[in-house]
Order: C-alpha cells, then structure tokens, then sequence
C-alpha cells in the first residue's frame, strides 16, 4: 500500500511542476462554460434548465484534455519501464496513475464548477448534489479515459483513437450524471439516475486498471 | 523468432556482456530477462523458478538501465530519484556522490548534459538493492572518468555477490566477464 501512496504523491508533485497543464484545463472549462449564456442569451430561466447539461458537458470535455499525457510522457521517456519494475503489479501502476489524474484534475474541476454552479443560477439546495455527482463522474472519467489511453499506448496516430474509445463509455456517464441534477431541479425523484451513475463506477473501479494494467504491459513489449 | 540456441547461465558475482551488431536483439534480450517481454518458447529460471510465473518477485531481484535515461525533465535530479529511494529507504545523497553527480543534485533534469544524465539514471541503479543489474549500453555519453569509475562501482557489486549483464559496443571495464555474442536476423549465440 506505501509503494502505491508513494506513486500517487510522485503523480501530485508532478503535476505540481507541470502546473500550466491542470490550470489550462481548468480555464479551458471555465471558459467554455462561460460561452453559453453569450450565445444562449441572458434569460436565467433557460440558463438554470442547461446548466446540469452544459457543466456536465464541459467538465467531461475539460478533464478529457490532459488524459492522454497521462501514460504518453511516461511510455516515451522510459518511465513507465522503472514504474513496472518496481514491485506494484501493473494494475496497482495504473490505478495510482488514475487517482493521481483524478486529484490532480478532476478535483480542481470540481471547485471550479462551484463559481459556474452560481453563473448559471442553480439553487443552492442543487449544488451539493451537483458535486457530488460530478465526484462520482470524474472519477469514472478518470478509470475509463486512463483505461482507454492504455489500450491505445503505443498505438501509432492514438490521439485519433483515444476520442474514439472514450466517447462511447463516457456517454452513460453523461445521461446518468447530468440527469441527477436535472431531476432535482425539476423536483423529480433523482436516487434512480444517481444509483445508476453509482453503478457505473462500481463497474468501472476493479474492473478499468486491470485493463489499463494489461495495456501497459503490452505497450512496453 | 528473434532468438535461436541462447543459452547461458550466470552465478552470483559473475558478469556478462552481451555483444552483437545493430539489430542483433541485445536490447531485447535484456527486455526479455527484465520480464518486460514475455517470450513464446524457452525457458529463463533464477534458482530453477521460472521467472515468467514469478514476475513480480523478478522485479525486486533486478535493476534496469535502458538505453532512456528515464528522467522528468522539469524534476531536479533528487527529485527524480526520490521515488526509488523512499521506496527501498536507500540513501541518494549517498548514491549520488558514488557516481559523482552529487554537485548536480538540486539541478533540474532538462539542464543537464547527456553523460549527467546518463550519470543520473545509474544513480538509480545503486538505489534499488538488486541482485542482478540489466544495463542496455550504460556508457553511452559518459567521459572516459566516468566510465572507470563505472569499473569500479561494477567490481564492487560484483565482490558483494551481484551479478551484471550488459550490452555495449564499447569495451567496459567489466573484469573476468562472460561474453554472449548475437548474430543478427535469427541471433544465434555464439561464445568468445
């Protein structure tokens, strides 16, 4: 357990030091967000119905960003060869991968959503639930964009694949997840969709980094 | 088939350097013995345990130098080794001065030149305590001082019962070693 504690802290001081990536994701979210009520007018009626869809939307986009630098750097500079030589299986490798991207990504999108939660109008009796399944669905993106990013390691033109592979298992994600809040706003019964979401992660925690592990192995054969 | 008739054993405290021209599968066999690269056929055991059943434990048993230096650029060269380090509670400072990089230790990675660089991931090498170090061409970008200190740090290992397989186009001061010579299309060893 201290050897996969030990990675996740090498994948924070990382970031740390590569600190422009997680801040222009951040902005990139920002910023998209932020165009809607240009182009969607003013009217905060219309703007509190889209916002769970429009903040789902963009946090997925946003977080989709930085996840194929997640393996990539290390599959070209030969650390990921030292990574799986250093007693952690390959899934454990992946999984500290993935955790280090959610903490490092998916965290900062998350206290950014607070400031554009309140743009958008949302009740604030909305928000606590807006960020607890948007928790819940980056962290999913984090599993199944990690998993995905190993499958396509090594593969030539992988930036083509990776959209490719993601997008589909994204969009349970997405439907379940921007629902929770839209229910809610419509006082309508949101356990369902959040369960289902819940499902989805369940899904995803064992089963994306033993995928993502075998990917790994197979990249640095 | 990249291997044919590769045969060879080594005891503790021994050497091999394995030679051949380009494209031959020096890399390739250490890639194999590191148990980065499963093979189809054949057998490769430490203490007759099949290393392909027990990767996990082969992992611990060896140390790996490839031909990258492995190192994050924007990382200073401590920071780099930090993680090996505190994994196997070993001492960097200390790591650093037996290679002689220790001057360099708060420097960022990318502002290194390639032999600090090179000097830097054979830091890592002392780090781990190994059995069996794999090196891919360890002297590449390394001046001539270096490289005898490099004869020294491999004859210390070797006295202390560790065992080193390497490859190289450049005589390394490795005393009393075994040599492995691969031919190229099929490699087929041939003894020196």
């Amino acid at each position: 357990m201290r050897i996969f504690f030990l990675f996740i802290r090498r994948e924070i001081q990382l970031s740390l030091r590569y600190s422009t990536d997680s801040l222009g994701t951040i902005l990139f979210f920002i910023l998209t967000a932020s165009l809607f009520p240009l182009a969607l007018g003013p009217e905060p009626q219309l703007l509190r119905q889209m916002a769970p869809g429009i903040l789902w939307v963009c946090i997925l986009l946003a977080a989709l960003l930085p996840i194929e630098r997640l393996f990539n750097h290390e599959y070209e500079d030969g650390s990921l060869e030292q990574l799986l030589l250093l007693g952690l299986p390959a899934y454990g490798v992946a999984l500290a991968k993935m955790t280090g991207h959610w903490l490092t990504t998916g965290l900062p999108l998350l206290i950014a959503s607070i400031p554009l939660a309140f743009m958008f109008d949302l009740p604030y009796k909305t928000i606590p639930l807006l960020l607890f399944s948007l928790m819940i669905g980056t962290a999913c993106l984090s599993l199944l964009g990690g998993m995905a990013t190993c499958i396509a390691l090594g593969a030539r033109r992988n930036a083509f694949l990776l959209p490719l592979l993601t997008f589909p298992l994204l969009t349970p994600i997405l439907i379940f997840g921007a629902m929770v809040t839209d229910a809610q706003l419509h006082h309508l019964n949101f356990i369902p969709h959040l369960q289902l979401l819940g499902a989805c992660f369940a899904l995803a925690l064992p089963l994306c980094p033993f995928v993502a592990g075998a990917g790994l192995k197979l990249a640095v054969e | 088939m990249i291997f044919k008739k590769v045969n060879f054993s080594l005891s503790s405290g021994q050497s091999l350097i394995i030679q051949g021209p380009n494209g031959a599968g020096k890399s390739t066999l250490l890639r194999v013995l590191a148990g980065l690269r499963s093979i189809d056929a054949g057998t490769i055991t430490w203490n007759n345990d099949n290393i392909t059943e027990h990767y996990t434990e082969q992992t611990q048993r060896i140390a790996w130098l490839s031909h990258q230096d492995s190192l994050k650029p924007a990382l200073t060269v401590k920071e780099n080794l930090q993680l090996i380090s505190q994994l196997y509670q070993t001492d960097i400072e200390s790591a650093l001065k037996t290679i002689k990089i220790d001057h360099m230790a708060d420097i960022p990675a990318r502002m290194l030149s390639a032999g600090q660089k090179r000097r830097t991931a054979l830091a890592r090498i002392l780090l781990k305590p190994a059995q069996l170090w794999l090196l891919d061409e360890p002297s590449v970008g390394l001046d001539q001082e270096t490289i005898e200190l490099l004869g020294h740090i491999f004859k210390d290992f070797t006295n202390q019962g560790g065992m080193i397989i390497t490859t190289t186009h450049v005589p390394l001061p490795l005393e009393n070693s075994k040599i492995l010579y691969l031919t190229p299309s099929i490699s087929v060893a041939r003894p020196l």
